[in-house]
């Protein structure tokens, strides 16, 4: 380990309180052409990530969570995926208006990515050891022995054991915690300064989904980087996140610090979603779950009225007619919607 | 593996004596006479006397078993005599299996085409595949481009336009138009300096070309399906967010994955190399394997078809073994105990 890695070590973790976002993303749009017509995935999500800070994205499935991640880096298929719009600021550089090269230097090396299934997010043909030291050799310059070396202490931080003689071994030879392991190694390797992690504990059981949420909470404190965590999974945010951006119809529609958002949700969605959660305590035997009626949308019309109001209890004429922008309720807590769920009235216009 | 390999062997063994017994049946319930070619004047004592005479006076056992003996511990040990320079036995009066058109043995007219077969037929399977990697590769990489249609459009010509058609084409346009290129093939051709090297080149350029053409329609379309599906696999998206260059995803991590089924299928293609290239080898007079089967057919030479159909299938066994072997070799998960 070097000496600059043990300093970092010892370092106090820059908490959000630091105000200069790390990563500032600002009015992206991405849009799929398909045969039938553009898929509006993502429309005007906007956001700021500060150093250290873990920002959760919560939303079901379809809802532009991880477009909107994989827009940062390029990382769509192009076509048929486009970005129409946005700003990503990185370090004062726009990651959307990189060239490609440029781009290259930020994947992998300033922002790490995390997929959700670690058996295919990893070459089944190459070694672990290969596949760990690419970054490594490309960003850093490091050579082969080298890399081979922090290769073994990355497998080592992330808590495989025996990493040295494991460098050789496939992905195949690898459990499931292991080879999500694998990943995290393989995306912290270059130290970067955001960490987005898509699903992450998904493909996992749960006690292994616990151990992983145990190591990148350590390596979190250890490196102070910030992370986004995409997840559909309510419970995982509350435990983790500083702050939460609730996504839905490839919007934000609720934006809040993690304890205003559980103790005072605003919009409908959100509510529902928290509603539909079992509880441990209260509920009575036999009680069925909430659910949300409807279905999500499909995305195809553009996004010209509130994507939730077909499915929302409480819309109204101008729902359907308007798209709300998310609109501050106290310093910490934004939604985006014309009715005012605590009051019970419209928000006034 | 060696395990493996050699379990593998074996099981090849009672395969092939069962191959053996169902081309020497096949062909003896074929109805076919060996003096069936030869004048009408020659009285029906005579024709009696040469059939007993090629040994099909005896029953079907014995006649199977001799050829068993024959092919299995005869010709092998001819072979090793001529390679070693040695004497093993009595190899005087060693019976070997003999063409029943040409009274010579069937191993030494085999060894005495291959060459031909090899240099026309096995050039064009190796052009065909440096053809078509690059071709499917890119094709894919650029999936619906100009480029990608162009290769499907020839691809499909290729594929769908048989041989003797793209081969007498060939003929017209080069040898009879053009008057480039000979039209027939001269296998007593040899090359001694560099003009008769450049004659051997013009000679071989149609055939092969034609061959290439047929085999590399085929492997690019594989080759393309492989990388196809490859691209979209989530590990393509991992190598990318690593940030490393578009080669190295396509050459390292997406080739390495799309290679495994191809090489497989060019192991598997080998055999046909050995087996020549009847029509093609027929169309530019090429003296090669596919040309002496199809005379030895024609001339209801048993001996010949038997011995040459019988090594088809060993070679078919063999690159089977072959590819599996590969297939283990470049995909770590398959491990053979």
């Amino acid at each position: 380990m070097t000496a600059a890695e043990e300093d970092r070590q010892v370092e106090p973790v820059a908490g959000p309180a630091s105000r200069q976002p790390v990563l500032s993303v600002r009015d992206l749009r991405t849009r799929f052409r398909t045969p039938d017509g553009a898929v509006h995935a993502v429309n005007g999500i906007g956001f700021d990530l500060h150093e250290g800070e873990l920002l959760g994205v919560v939303g079901e499935s379809g809802s532009g969570k991880s477009v909107t991640m994989l827009s940062l880096l390029k990382l769509l298929p192009m076509p048929p995926a486009e970005i129409v719009s946005g700003q990503a600021l990185l370090d004062g550089e726009d990651l959307l208006a990189l060239d490609p090269a440029r781009l290259r230097h930020v994947r992998g090396a300033k922002v790490g990515f995390i997929f959700q299934d670690p058996m295919a997010s990893l070459n089944p043909v190459l070694s672990v050891g290969y596949q760990l030291t690419e970054p490594l050799r490309t960003h850093l310059g490091l050579s082969r022995r080298a890399a081979r070396r922090r290769a073994a202490a990355l497998l080592e931080g992330v808590g495989i054991p025996a990493a040295d003689s494991r460098l050789g071994d496939f992905p195949h030879q690898f459990s499931g915690g292991m080879r999500q392991r694998v990943m995290i190694a393989m995306a912290l390797a270059c130290d970067p300064k955001v960490l987005i992690a898509d699903e992450p504990t998904t493909a996992l059981d749960a006690t292994i989904q616990a151990q992983i949420l145990d190591l990148l909470q350590r390596l979190r404190r250890e490196r102070g980087m910030a992370i986004v965590w995409i997840t559909h999974d309510l419970g995982v945010v509350a435990g983790l996140a500083d702050r939460v951006m609730v996504m839905y119809g490839g919007q934000a529609v609720e934006r809040a610090d993690v304890r205003s958002l559980y103790a005072r949700p605003q919009h409908p969605y959100t509510r529902s979603l928290l509603r539909a959660l079992p509880k441990i305590e209260g509920g009575s035997r036999g009680e069925r779950l909430a659910s949300i009626p409807g279905q999500p949308p499909t995305l195809v019309r553009a996004p010209d009225a509130c994507p939730f109001a077909p499915r929302c209890a409480h819309a109204f004429a101008r729902c359907h007619a308007e798209n709300p922008a998310l609109a501050a309720v106290t310093e910490s807590h934004e939604v985006a919607c014309w009715y005012d769920a605590e009051a019970g009235v419209p928000r006034a216009a | 593996m060696t395990h493996y390999i050699v379990r593998r062997l074996l099981f090849a063994v009672p395969t092939l004596i069962a191959i053996s017994f169902i081309l020497f049946a096949l062909l003896d319930l074929a109805p076919n006479d060996p003096t069936g070619q030869l004048p009408l004047t020659i009285p029906a004592e005579a024709r009696e006397q040469i059939r007993e005479s090629l040994g099909l006076g005896q029953p079907f056992h014995i006649r199977y078993a001799r050829w068993m003996e024959q092919f299995f511990v005869n010709e092998p040990l001819n072979l090793i005599e001529q390679a070693f320079g040695i004497e093993i036995g009595d190899s005087e009066s060693r019976l070997r299996v003999r063409s029943w058109a040409t009274r010579s043995p069937v191993v030494d007219l085999i060894i005495e085409r291959l060459p031909q077969t090899l240099w026309v037929v096995g050039l064009s399977y190796l052009i065909g595949i440096l053809i078509a990697v690059p071709i499917g590769i890119v094709s894919a990489y650029r999936q619906y481009s100009w480029f990608d249609q162009l290769g499907t459009f020839v691809s499909m010509i290729g594929f769908s336009v048989p041989t003797f058609f793209t081969g007498l084409l060939a003929i017209i346009v080069f040898s009879v138009a053009l008057q480039w290129l000979p039209s027939i093939y001269d296998t007593t051709h040899r090359v001694t300096d560099l003009a008769s090297f450049w004659l051997q080149i013009k000679q071989m350029a149609m055939p092969v070309m034609v061959l290439a053409l047929f085999n590399a329609a085929q492997i690019s379309r594989f080759m393309r399906a492989a990388v196809l599906d490859n691209l979209t696999q989530d590990y393509v998206r991992t190598a990318r967010a690593k940030g490393l260059r578009e080669r190295v995803v396509l050459f390292i991590h997406v080739l390495r994955n799309s290679l495994i089924p191809v090489v497989t299928l060019i192991a598997l293609g080998i055999p046909t190399v050995f087996g020549g290239a009847i029509i093609t080898e027929k169309i530019f007079r090429v003296n090669g394997i596919g040309e002496l089967l199809i005379t030895a057919i024609q001339g209801a030479d048993i001996p010949l078809v038997q011995t040459l159909s019988f090594l088809f299938a060993v070679l078919i066994v063999l690159f089977n073994l072959i590819a599996d072997v590969l297939y283990g070799v470049l995909d770590p998960r398959i491990r053979y105990g």
